[in-house]
């Protein structure tokens, strides 16, 4: 009975957003990839990058949304390594991909280790506060769950809505398109396919800076080894999930929140029955079920994975 | 800018340009080691002493090197026929899991009988992890990149399950490992006194059967063949999905025996520490291999002295030994780009 009653309190809603914001800001990132036709395995590695650099900025002096810029250039610079590798030279994006993700942790751990060579406990900032929104916190439930949170929940929300207007709604979001369902026709139109899929895959990855952010600067206070735990890999999940929609999208984060903070209350409440990595296993499992779930009703992007050349067919 | 296929490739090219990719990789470290304020040289020259410089550093390459074979084999041979395993380190650990499962006493057998039992049924265990991302790619259209990759988190919180459950040694002292393999289940040591083991040559042994097999066997050319174009293997009446169910079992039965190999022979029990990435480690060790099994021997050679020559600077230098993972890291990419520049020719337009 109790299992059921958590479903109805705002606590569990306000975490399960609350869990959700740093994979909004992932899942949109790898949507804009791949949405021009470039799968971005970079993306835990970015996530950790975003969250190193904007954390050690803040460390070192720096206001919070100075970090939070941080982390979007340096997520936007692995990007762009990620996109020349993939985009002009046409490597495997899955090899590729993956081997950025390997430099772009590495280098976290290297500089973590060089700045902080021993410390016992991790060294802490202070992080963002919840921000109430007048009135609207004040409404049963809906408030504390929705209005009372930080600034970059409010952020990855308005970001849901600016990347879909992005790409729906401005030439250069069906440029976006065009270059990811099909180069050829693309560039018939006097698109740049290079540029434009590099110009993707940076902004992206610029959002997955900011998703990395989120943990060190807003969730927790500090950096931790291994603290992006495949966040990255469920962003990608979410994104078959969301069927390559930034609404859809959004409803998969939150959907994946609220079981994500259910299974932790659930776990206080039978853990001494249930050992407790079982939990910790539900949100992955949950993501396999999705993607099986989802596959047979989506339409991806038709150049997914595809490297262009020009002259080539 | 645009990219045109090599007619031929110039086999001066083909040695080149490799060797520049680890120098690049070697040359971007050298600036990350000056910014910790040492001397690159010295540094270089320690990692180098460490891995190789005494009969001890080199065996400890060697024993570094071979689970790096096992999962290097086991992503060469997925990666050949496009099968994108990234989960090796998932196979690996249920080889482990198969491996303590058994060999703690459960099978009262001699060593001739029990080593090849275990050893079966650690590649049986690891097969199966990466028959199921496989079935789902052959059957839902799942990309396995996502599942395999997932099924590494969710295979290591089911280790750590078992062993604060069933699997827990009473004697551990209330850490989570399992209990130790019976002698007979153990690997010979090569060296007397040394943590070398018989699974380096079982390795050995693997990637060469690998090569053979890649070479003569019909189903070596399948594999290659689906790889390459599936829709035309599928023309030329090649049974696609049968053949990726057949190469994802070979695939994940070498990466677990990566798992067994290391706890019959190095470790004797499990714990949650048994692989520091070697899933991971694999595919470096894969694409600098250029997917080629005897390749892969090589290359795990190299990158395990990377690691314990790394380790061993660290120690005396100070510099933080993940400037192994950094070097790691930037030789995969630094190679991958390598190898497109020997296919194709750059055309300024």
């Amino acid at each position: 009975m109790e299992a059921i009653e958590i479903l109805f309190t705002a606590s569990l809603w306000a975490a399960a957003i609350r869990i959700a914001s740093p994979l909004i800001f992932g899942t949109l990132g790898e949507l804009i990839c791949e949405r021009a036709g470039v799968l971005n395995l970079g993306i835990e590695g970015i996530m950790t990058a975003g969250a190193f650099s904007g954390w050690l900025a803040v460390y070192m002096g720096a206001d919070l949304w100075f970090g939070v810029a941080v982390a979007a250039i340096v997520g936007a610079t692995l990007g762009l390594l990620h996109g020349v590798l993939v985009v002009p030279l046409g490597l495997s994006q899955h090899v590729t991909g993956i081997g950025v993700t390997l430099l772009a942790t590495s280098l976290c751990y290297y500089f973590y280790r060089l700045a902080f060579p021993e410390v016992t406990s991790p060294p802490k900032i202070d992080p963002f506060q919840p921000w109430p929104v007048p009135v609207l916190s004040e409404i049963p439930v809906l408030g504390p769950a929705l209005f009372q949170q930080t600034p970059l929940t409010y952020l990855a929300f308005v970001m849901v809505v600016l990347v879909a207007w992005f790409l729906e709604r401005t030439p250069l979001g069906l440029a976006v398109r065009t270059v990811g369902e099909n180069p050829a026709a693309a560039e018939a139109q006097g698109i740049n396919v290079t540029w434009v899929r590099i110009g993707a895959v940076m902004a992206g990855s610029a959002l997955m800076g900011i998703g990395g952010s989120f943990i060190t600067l807003s969730a927790f206070n500090s950096f931790f080894f291994d603290m992006m735990n495949g966040r990255g890999w469920i962003c990608i999940a979410l994104v078959v999930f969301g069927a390559w929609r930034p609404g859809k999208a959004l409803l998969g984060a939150v959907l994946f929140g609220a079981f994500d903070a259910y299974q932790l209350r659930l776990q206080q409440l039978a853990g001494a029955v249930v050992p407790y990595q079982f939990f910790l296993m539900l949100p992955f499992v949950l993501s396999i079920l999705a993607l099986i779930f989802m596959s047979r009703r989506v339409a991806y992007p038709r150049a997914l994975m595809v490297p262009y050349r020009k002259g080539e067919r | 800018m645009r990219l045109e296929p090599r007619q031929s490739r110039p086999l001066l090219l083909v040695f080149l340009l490799p060797a520049l990719a680890l120098l690049t990789a070697g040359v971007i470290c050298a600036l990350l080691v000056m910014l910790s304020g040492a001397s690159p040289f010295q540094v270089f020259g320690l990692m180098i002493k460490g891995a190789l410089g005494s009969q001890f550093a080199f065996l400890e390459t060697l024993t570094r090197a071979t689970p790096l074979i096992f999962t290097g084999l086991a992503v060469a041979v997925a990666f050949r026929a496009k099968l994108w395993n990234i989960g090796a380190e998932a196979q690996l650990y249920i080889g482990a899991v198969m491996t303590v499962v058994l060999g703690t006493g459960l099978l009262p057998l001699p060593w001739p009988a029990l080593i090849p039992v275990l050893m079966f049924s650690a590649a049986l265990g690891g097969a199966l992890v990466l028959a199921v991302p496989t079935f789902l790619k052959t059957r839902f259209g799942v990309d396995e990149v996502v599942t395999t990759l997932l099924l590494n988190f969710i295979v290591l919180l089911f280790v750590s399950m078992l062993l604060e459950g069933p699997l827990k040694d009473p004697m551990g002292l209330g850490w989570p490992q399992s209990k130790k393999v019976v002698a007979d289940a153990q690997l010979p040591k090569l060296v007397q006194g040394k943590r070398l083991h018989a699974g380096f040559v079982i390795a050995i042994l693997a990637a060469m059967l690998v090569w053979v097999f890649d070479r003569r066997a019909a189903l070596g050319y399948e594999m290659r063949a689906v790889g390459y174009n599936s829709k035309a293997a599928a023309f030329a009446g090649i049974p696609v999905n049968p053949v990726l169910a057949k190469t994802a079992l070979l695939s994940g039965g070498l990466a677990g025996l990566a798992g067994w190999s290391e706890v019959s022979g190095l470790k004797g029990n499990l714990t949650l520490d048994l692989s520091p990435g070697f899933g991971y480690t694999g595919i470096v060790v894969a694409m600098l291999a250029l997917l080629h099994p005897l390749g892969v021997v090589v290359a795990a050679i190299f990158v395990a002295a990377v690691f314990v020559g790394a380790d061993a600077m660290s120690r005396s230098a100070g510099v933080p030994s993940y400037i192994a993972h950094v070097m790691v890291a930037l030789s995969l990419l630094c190679m991958v780009t390598a190898i497109m520049f020997t296919r194709y020719r750059v055309r300024w337009t």
